[in-house]
């Protein structure tokens, strides 16, 4: 393939010129692309926030005692490390970047059904985000409830607590309204031709996705309000004292909460679905599998919460349930792993970065998985509640699963958004060192949950120390990793080789418009004839 | 640029964001029906506090608020341009009668000493203190609505003088519409729950 051939005819919406200049054409642009762009850096510039924080939590556990901060400074930090990376990073995550990006082009479509308010979505969120941050230097010194605000503490505790509920309060808005543009996107805009099951994975993912974020996150919405109005007029319904009950909150908590795992893990299972039978060479096995498991997950997901409170009270038979219902909503996931591996087999695969990222992804993934199950058995779940084996189990999936994911679309589509190729050795490199880093951090943390470490503390016992070492040498590893991979990318979107139209060979819509797309993505708005994963 | 105009998929996100808003109130049905649950002979008792009369009649404005803006919309449709903005006219009224009733109602209550985090209302015990806890969340939640409602109905107002909703044109008139509706179903079950059921 030429060069040549990606020379497009109009400028491409990088390049775009409208009516306002420099910032303007960014910050107020409904172009889908622009605003996924947006998210993006918004994200990485929070994620650089969180992640310090992560390297300096664990760099405080490096010894038992005081290494460099006060117990209350720690609980400060990994509230906000919470809040951060949950609410501002892995839930808008890869709906917002690479969904806004790529959705519209997955379907043949111009732009998403609703582009104004697609770009209030990102005004809401940096709202959002101001608003959470600012609880930082406002007021009576940072929150300390952790990013789950359980009640009493949360009302009762003179931190400020206020902007932090508020502002995941503000960015639930943003979330619900990403998710109803895409609903209605996908109702609506899928070029002729394209029947719901010749629509690619990613976008099926992001259905799935978008369905939780409109359902479940007015729960929360409403329960950020309530502990709002506890703190500030006393209505006390969380608060024992006036009659209410702490419990109540935890379960409208996590009637989100448990939820919002989908809303990360499901787009990143789609990212995952597309990368591999590119790199195989070969149609996806089981795409309506893949599918049927993805709405099931969606669904299973909402009746789950309990499990999050088998420590809290609950009656024997809600116990049963809820763990049962954990177990049955591990098969849909596990049928995606079978699918993934079985598309590779006997394909012909061509090792390039993304093709890594995705491999390690199955591989943490289902690390991070199976420890999910031993936590949904009740006997093993009472043993191992709030120890560090929760946190390890849980950055197995939200940070391997969700965060892998996330950097394996972002190699993967790097090419379409930027319209030039990153340097496949440093990518490989910082990808092999960033992988080290990531098991050495997390392991650990299994070992030592197992032998009773809780979390959330900046203090242990002596006994726990050699574990402790091994997982804060991990953090840097993997932060080296990091900043390979970042450093390597932000070069080559300046300085790389242009890319060509579809430097993968992808079988996708998206690859066969420019690198980068145009304004309005396609000329004529495509005819879809065949299935999305077709090598034959 | 061409212009794209979709109707359907605008009715389409309402109907989805009607969903949201019945889940976010749906939370606060789940703590009224716990605490009902928890402390029913307590909610018995306090119920008979509320003015059925008042909620009767906020009841009977809003049904026929609805009735009005669902008229509107046929209106539209058969281009009568001025019954439209008399009917929207009457919905806002209404709206507005909801609103002045909602004031002396809450204003009674709070007189009593009937409002959340006042003394008198601790000494009433728990169920009293949950009971008005919901009763000012839930109305003061779906009153902010019918607030949210009106600016919306006015600003199609000044959309429908302005002749940028017509009767090829008229989605954003009927997304208020089911706007409204939601309003008022909402207040279709708070009115049972906290003037009737006793």
């Amino acid at each position: 393939m030429s060069v040549e051939e990606n020379v497009n005819q109009e400028p491409n919406y990088l390049e775009y010129k409208s009516n306002r200049k420099g910032l303007g054409a960014w910050i107020f642009s409904t172009d889908h692309k622009r605003i996924g762009l947006l998210y993006l850096y918004s994200i990485m510039s929070l994620f650089f926030i969180g992640a310090t924080l992560g390297l300096l939590m664990k760099f405080e556990l490096i010894a038992p005692g005081k290494t460099i901060m006060e117990a209350q400074t720690y609980n400060g930090i990994f509230t906000l490390h919470g809040i951060i990376m949950i609410f501002l990073i892995v839930i808008p995550g890869l709906p917002a970047v690479f969904g806004n990006f790529l959705l519209p082009i997955m379907i043949g479509a111009k732009d998403v059904a609703f582009p104004r308010l697609n770009l209030l979505s990102w005004w809401i969120y940096v709202l959002g985000a101001l608003v959470a941050v600012s609880s930082q230097f406002l007021g009576d010194g940072p929150p300390d409830t952790g990013w789950t605000f359980y009640a009493p503490y949360s009302f009762k505790t003179t931190t400020n607590m206020l902007p932090a509920v508020l502002g995941a309060f503000i960015l639930g808005f943003s979330s619900i309204l990403t998710g109803l543009n895409f609903i209605v996107t996908i109702h609506r805009l899928r070029a002729p031709g394209m029947g719901w099951f010749k629509m690619p994975l990613f976008p099926w993912t992001l259905y799935g996705t978008a369905w939780i974020q409109l359902l479940a996150t007015p729960i929360v919405g409403i329960t950020l309000l309530m502990i709002v109005a506890e703190r500030m007029l006393q209505i006390g319904f969380f608060d024992p004292a006036l009659g209410g009950d702490p419990v109540l909150y935890q379960h409208l908590f996590w009637i989100y909460s448990h939820p919002a795992v989908y809303i990360m893990i499901l787009p990143a299972m789609g990212a995952i679905s597309e990368i591999i039978p590119t790199f195989a060479k070969k149609t996806i096995f089981g795409y309506k599998a893949i599918v049927a498991s993805t709405l099931a997950i969606a669904f299973v997901g909402y009746f789950v919460w309990g499990h999050h409170m088998f420590a809290s009270g609950m009656s024997t038979f809600s116990l049963y349930t809820f763990s049962i219902l954990t177990f049955l909503v591990a098969i849909p996931s596990a049928i995606k792993v079978f699918n993934w591996l079985a598309t590779m087999h006997k394909g012909s695969i061509s090792p390039e970065t993304p093709f890594y990222w995705a491999v390690s992804f199955i591989f943490v993934f289902l690390i991070g998985g199976l420890s999910g199950l031993v936590l949904g058995a009740l006997a093993t779940n009472v043993h191992l509640h709030d120890t560090n084996f929760v946190v390890a189990h849980f950055h197995f999936i939200v940070f391997g699963g969700t965060g892998f994911a996330f950097m394996g679309a972002m190699h993967y589509w790097f090419p379409k958004i930027y319209g030039r190729m990153y340097d496949t050795g440093w990518a490989n490199t910082g990808w092999m060192i960033f992988f080290i880093g990531f098991v050495t951090l997390y392991l650990p943390m299994f070992y030592l949950g197992m032998i009773g470490m809780p979390r959330r503390y900046y203090d242990y016992l002596p006994v726990f120390h050699g574990p402790n070492i091994i997982s804060t040498i991990g953090s840097w590893v993997m932060i080296s990793g990091l900043i390979i991979i970042v450093v390597n990318l932000f070069r080559s979107a300046k300085y790389g080789k242009p890319a060509v139209k579809n430097p993968w060979g992808g079988r996708t819509l998206e690859w066969e418009v420019g690198s980068p797309p145009t304004l309005e993505n396609f000329d004529t708005i495509p005819t879809v004839t065949r299935r999305p994963y077709d090598y034959s | 640029m061409e212009l794209h105009r979709d109707d359907t998929a605008s009715k389409l996100g309402m109907w989805l964001f009607i969903f949201t808003e019945l889940l976010l109130f749906g939370g606060l049905f789940i703590v009224y029906s716990v605490f009902r649950y928890k402390n029913s002979q307590a909610f018995h008792l306090a119920a008979e506090e509320l003015d059925t009369f008042i909620g009767t009649v906020n009841t009977v404005i809003l049904l026929i608020s609805s009735m009005t803006i669902a008229m509107s919309v046929t209106a539209i449709q058969k281009k009568n341009k001025k019954l439209t903005l008399i009917l929207l006219s009457i919905t806002q009224v209404l709206a507005l009668a909801f609103m002045v009733n909602k004031y002396f109602e809450w204003g009674a209550k709070i007189e009593h000493g009937l409002f959340p985090g006042s003394s008198s209302l601790a000494d009433l015990g728990h169920g009293d203190v949950l009971f008005f806890g919901l009763y000012f969340a839930m109305t003061g939640l779906h009153a902010f609505h019918i607030i949210v409602g009106m600016i919306f109905i006015g600003w199609i107002m000044v959309y429908v003088a302005k002749d940028k909703q017509s009767h090829d044109n008229y989605a954003l008139l009927e997304n208020s519409g089911l706007y409204w509706h939601l309003v008022d179903l909402i207040w279709i079950f708070l009115f049972p729950l906290f003037y009737l059921i006793i």
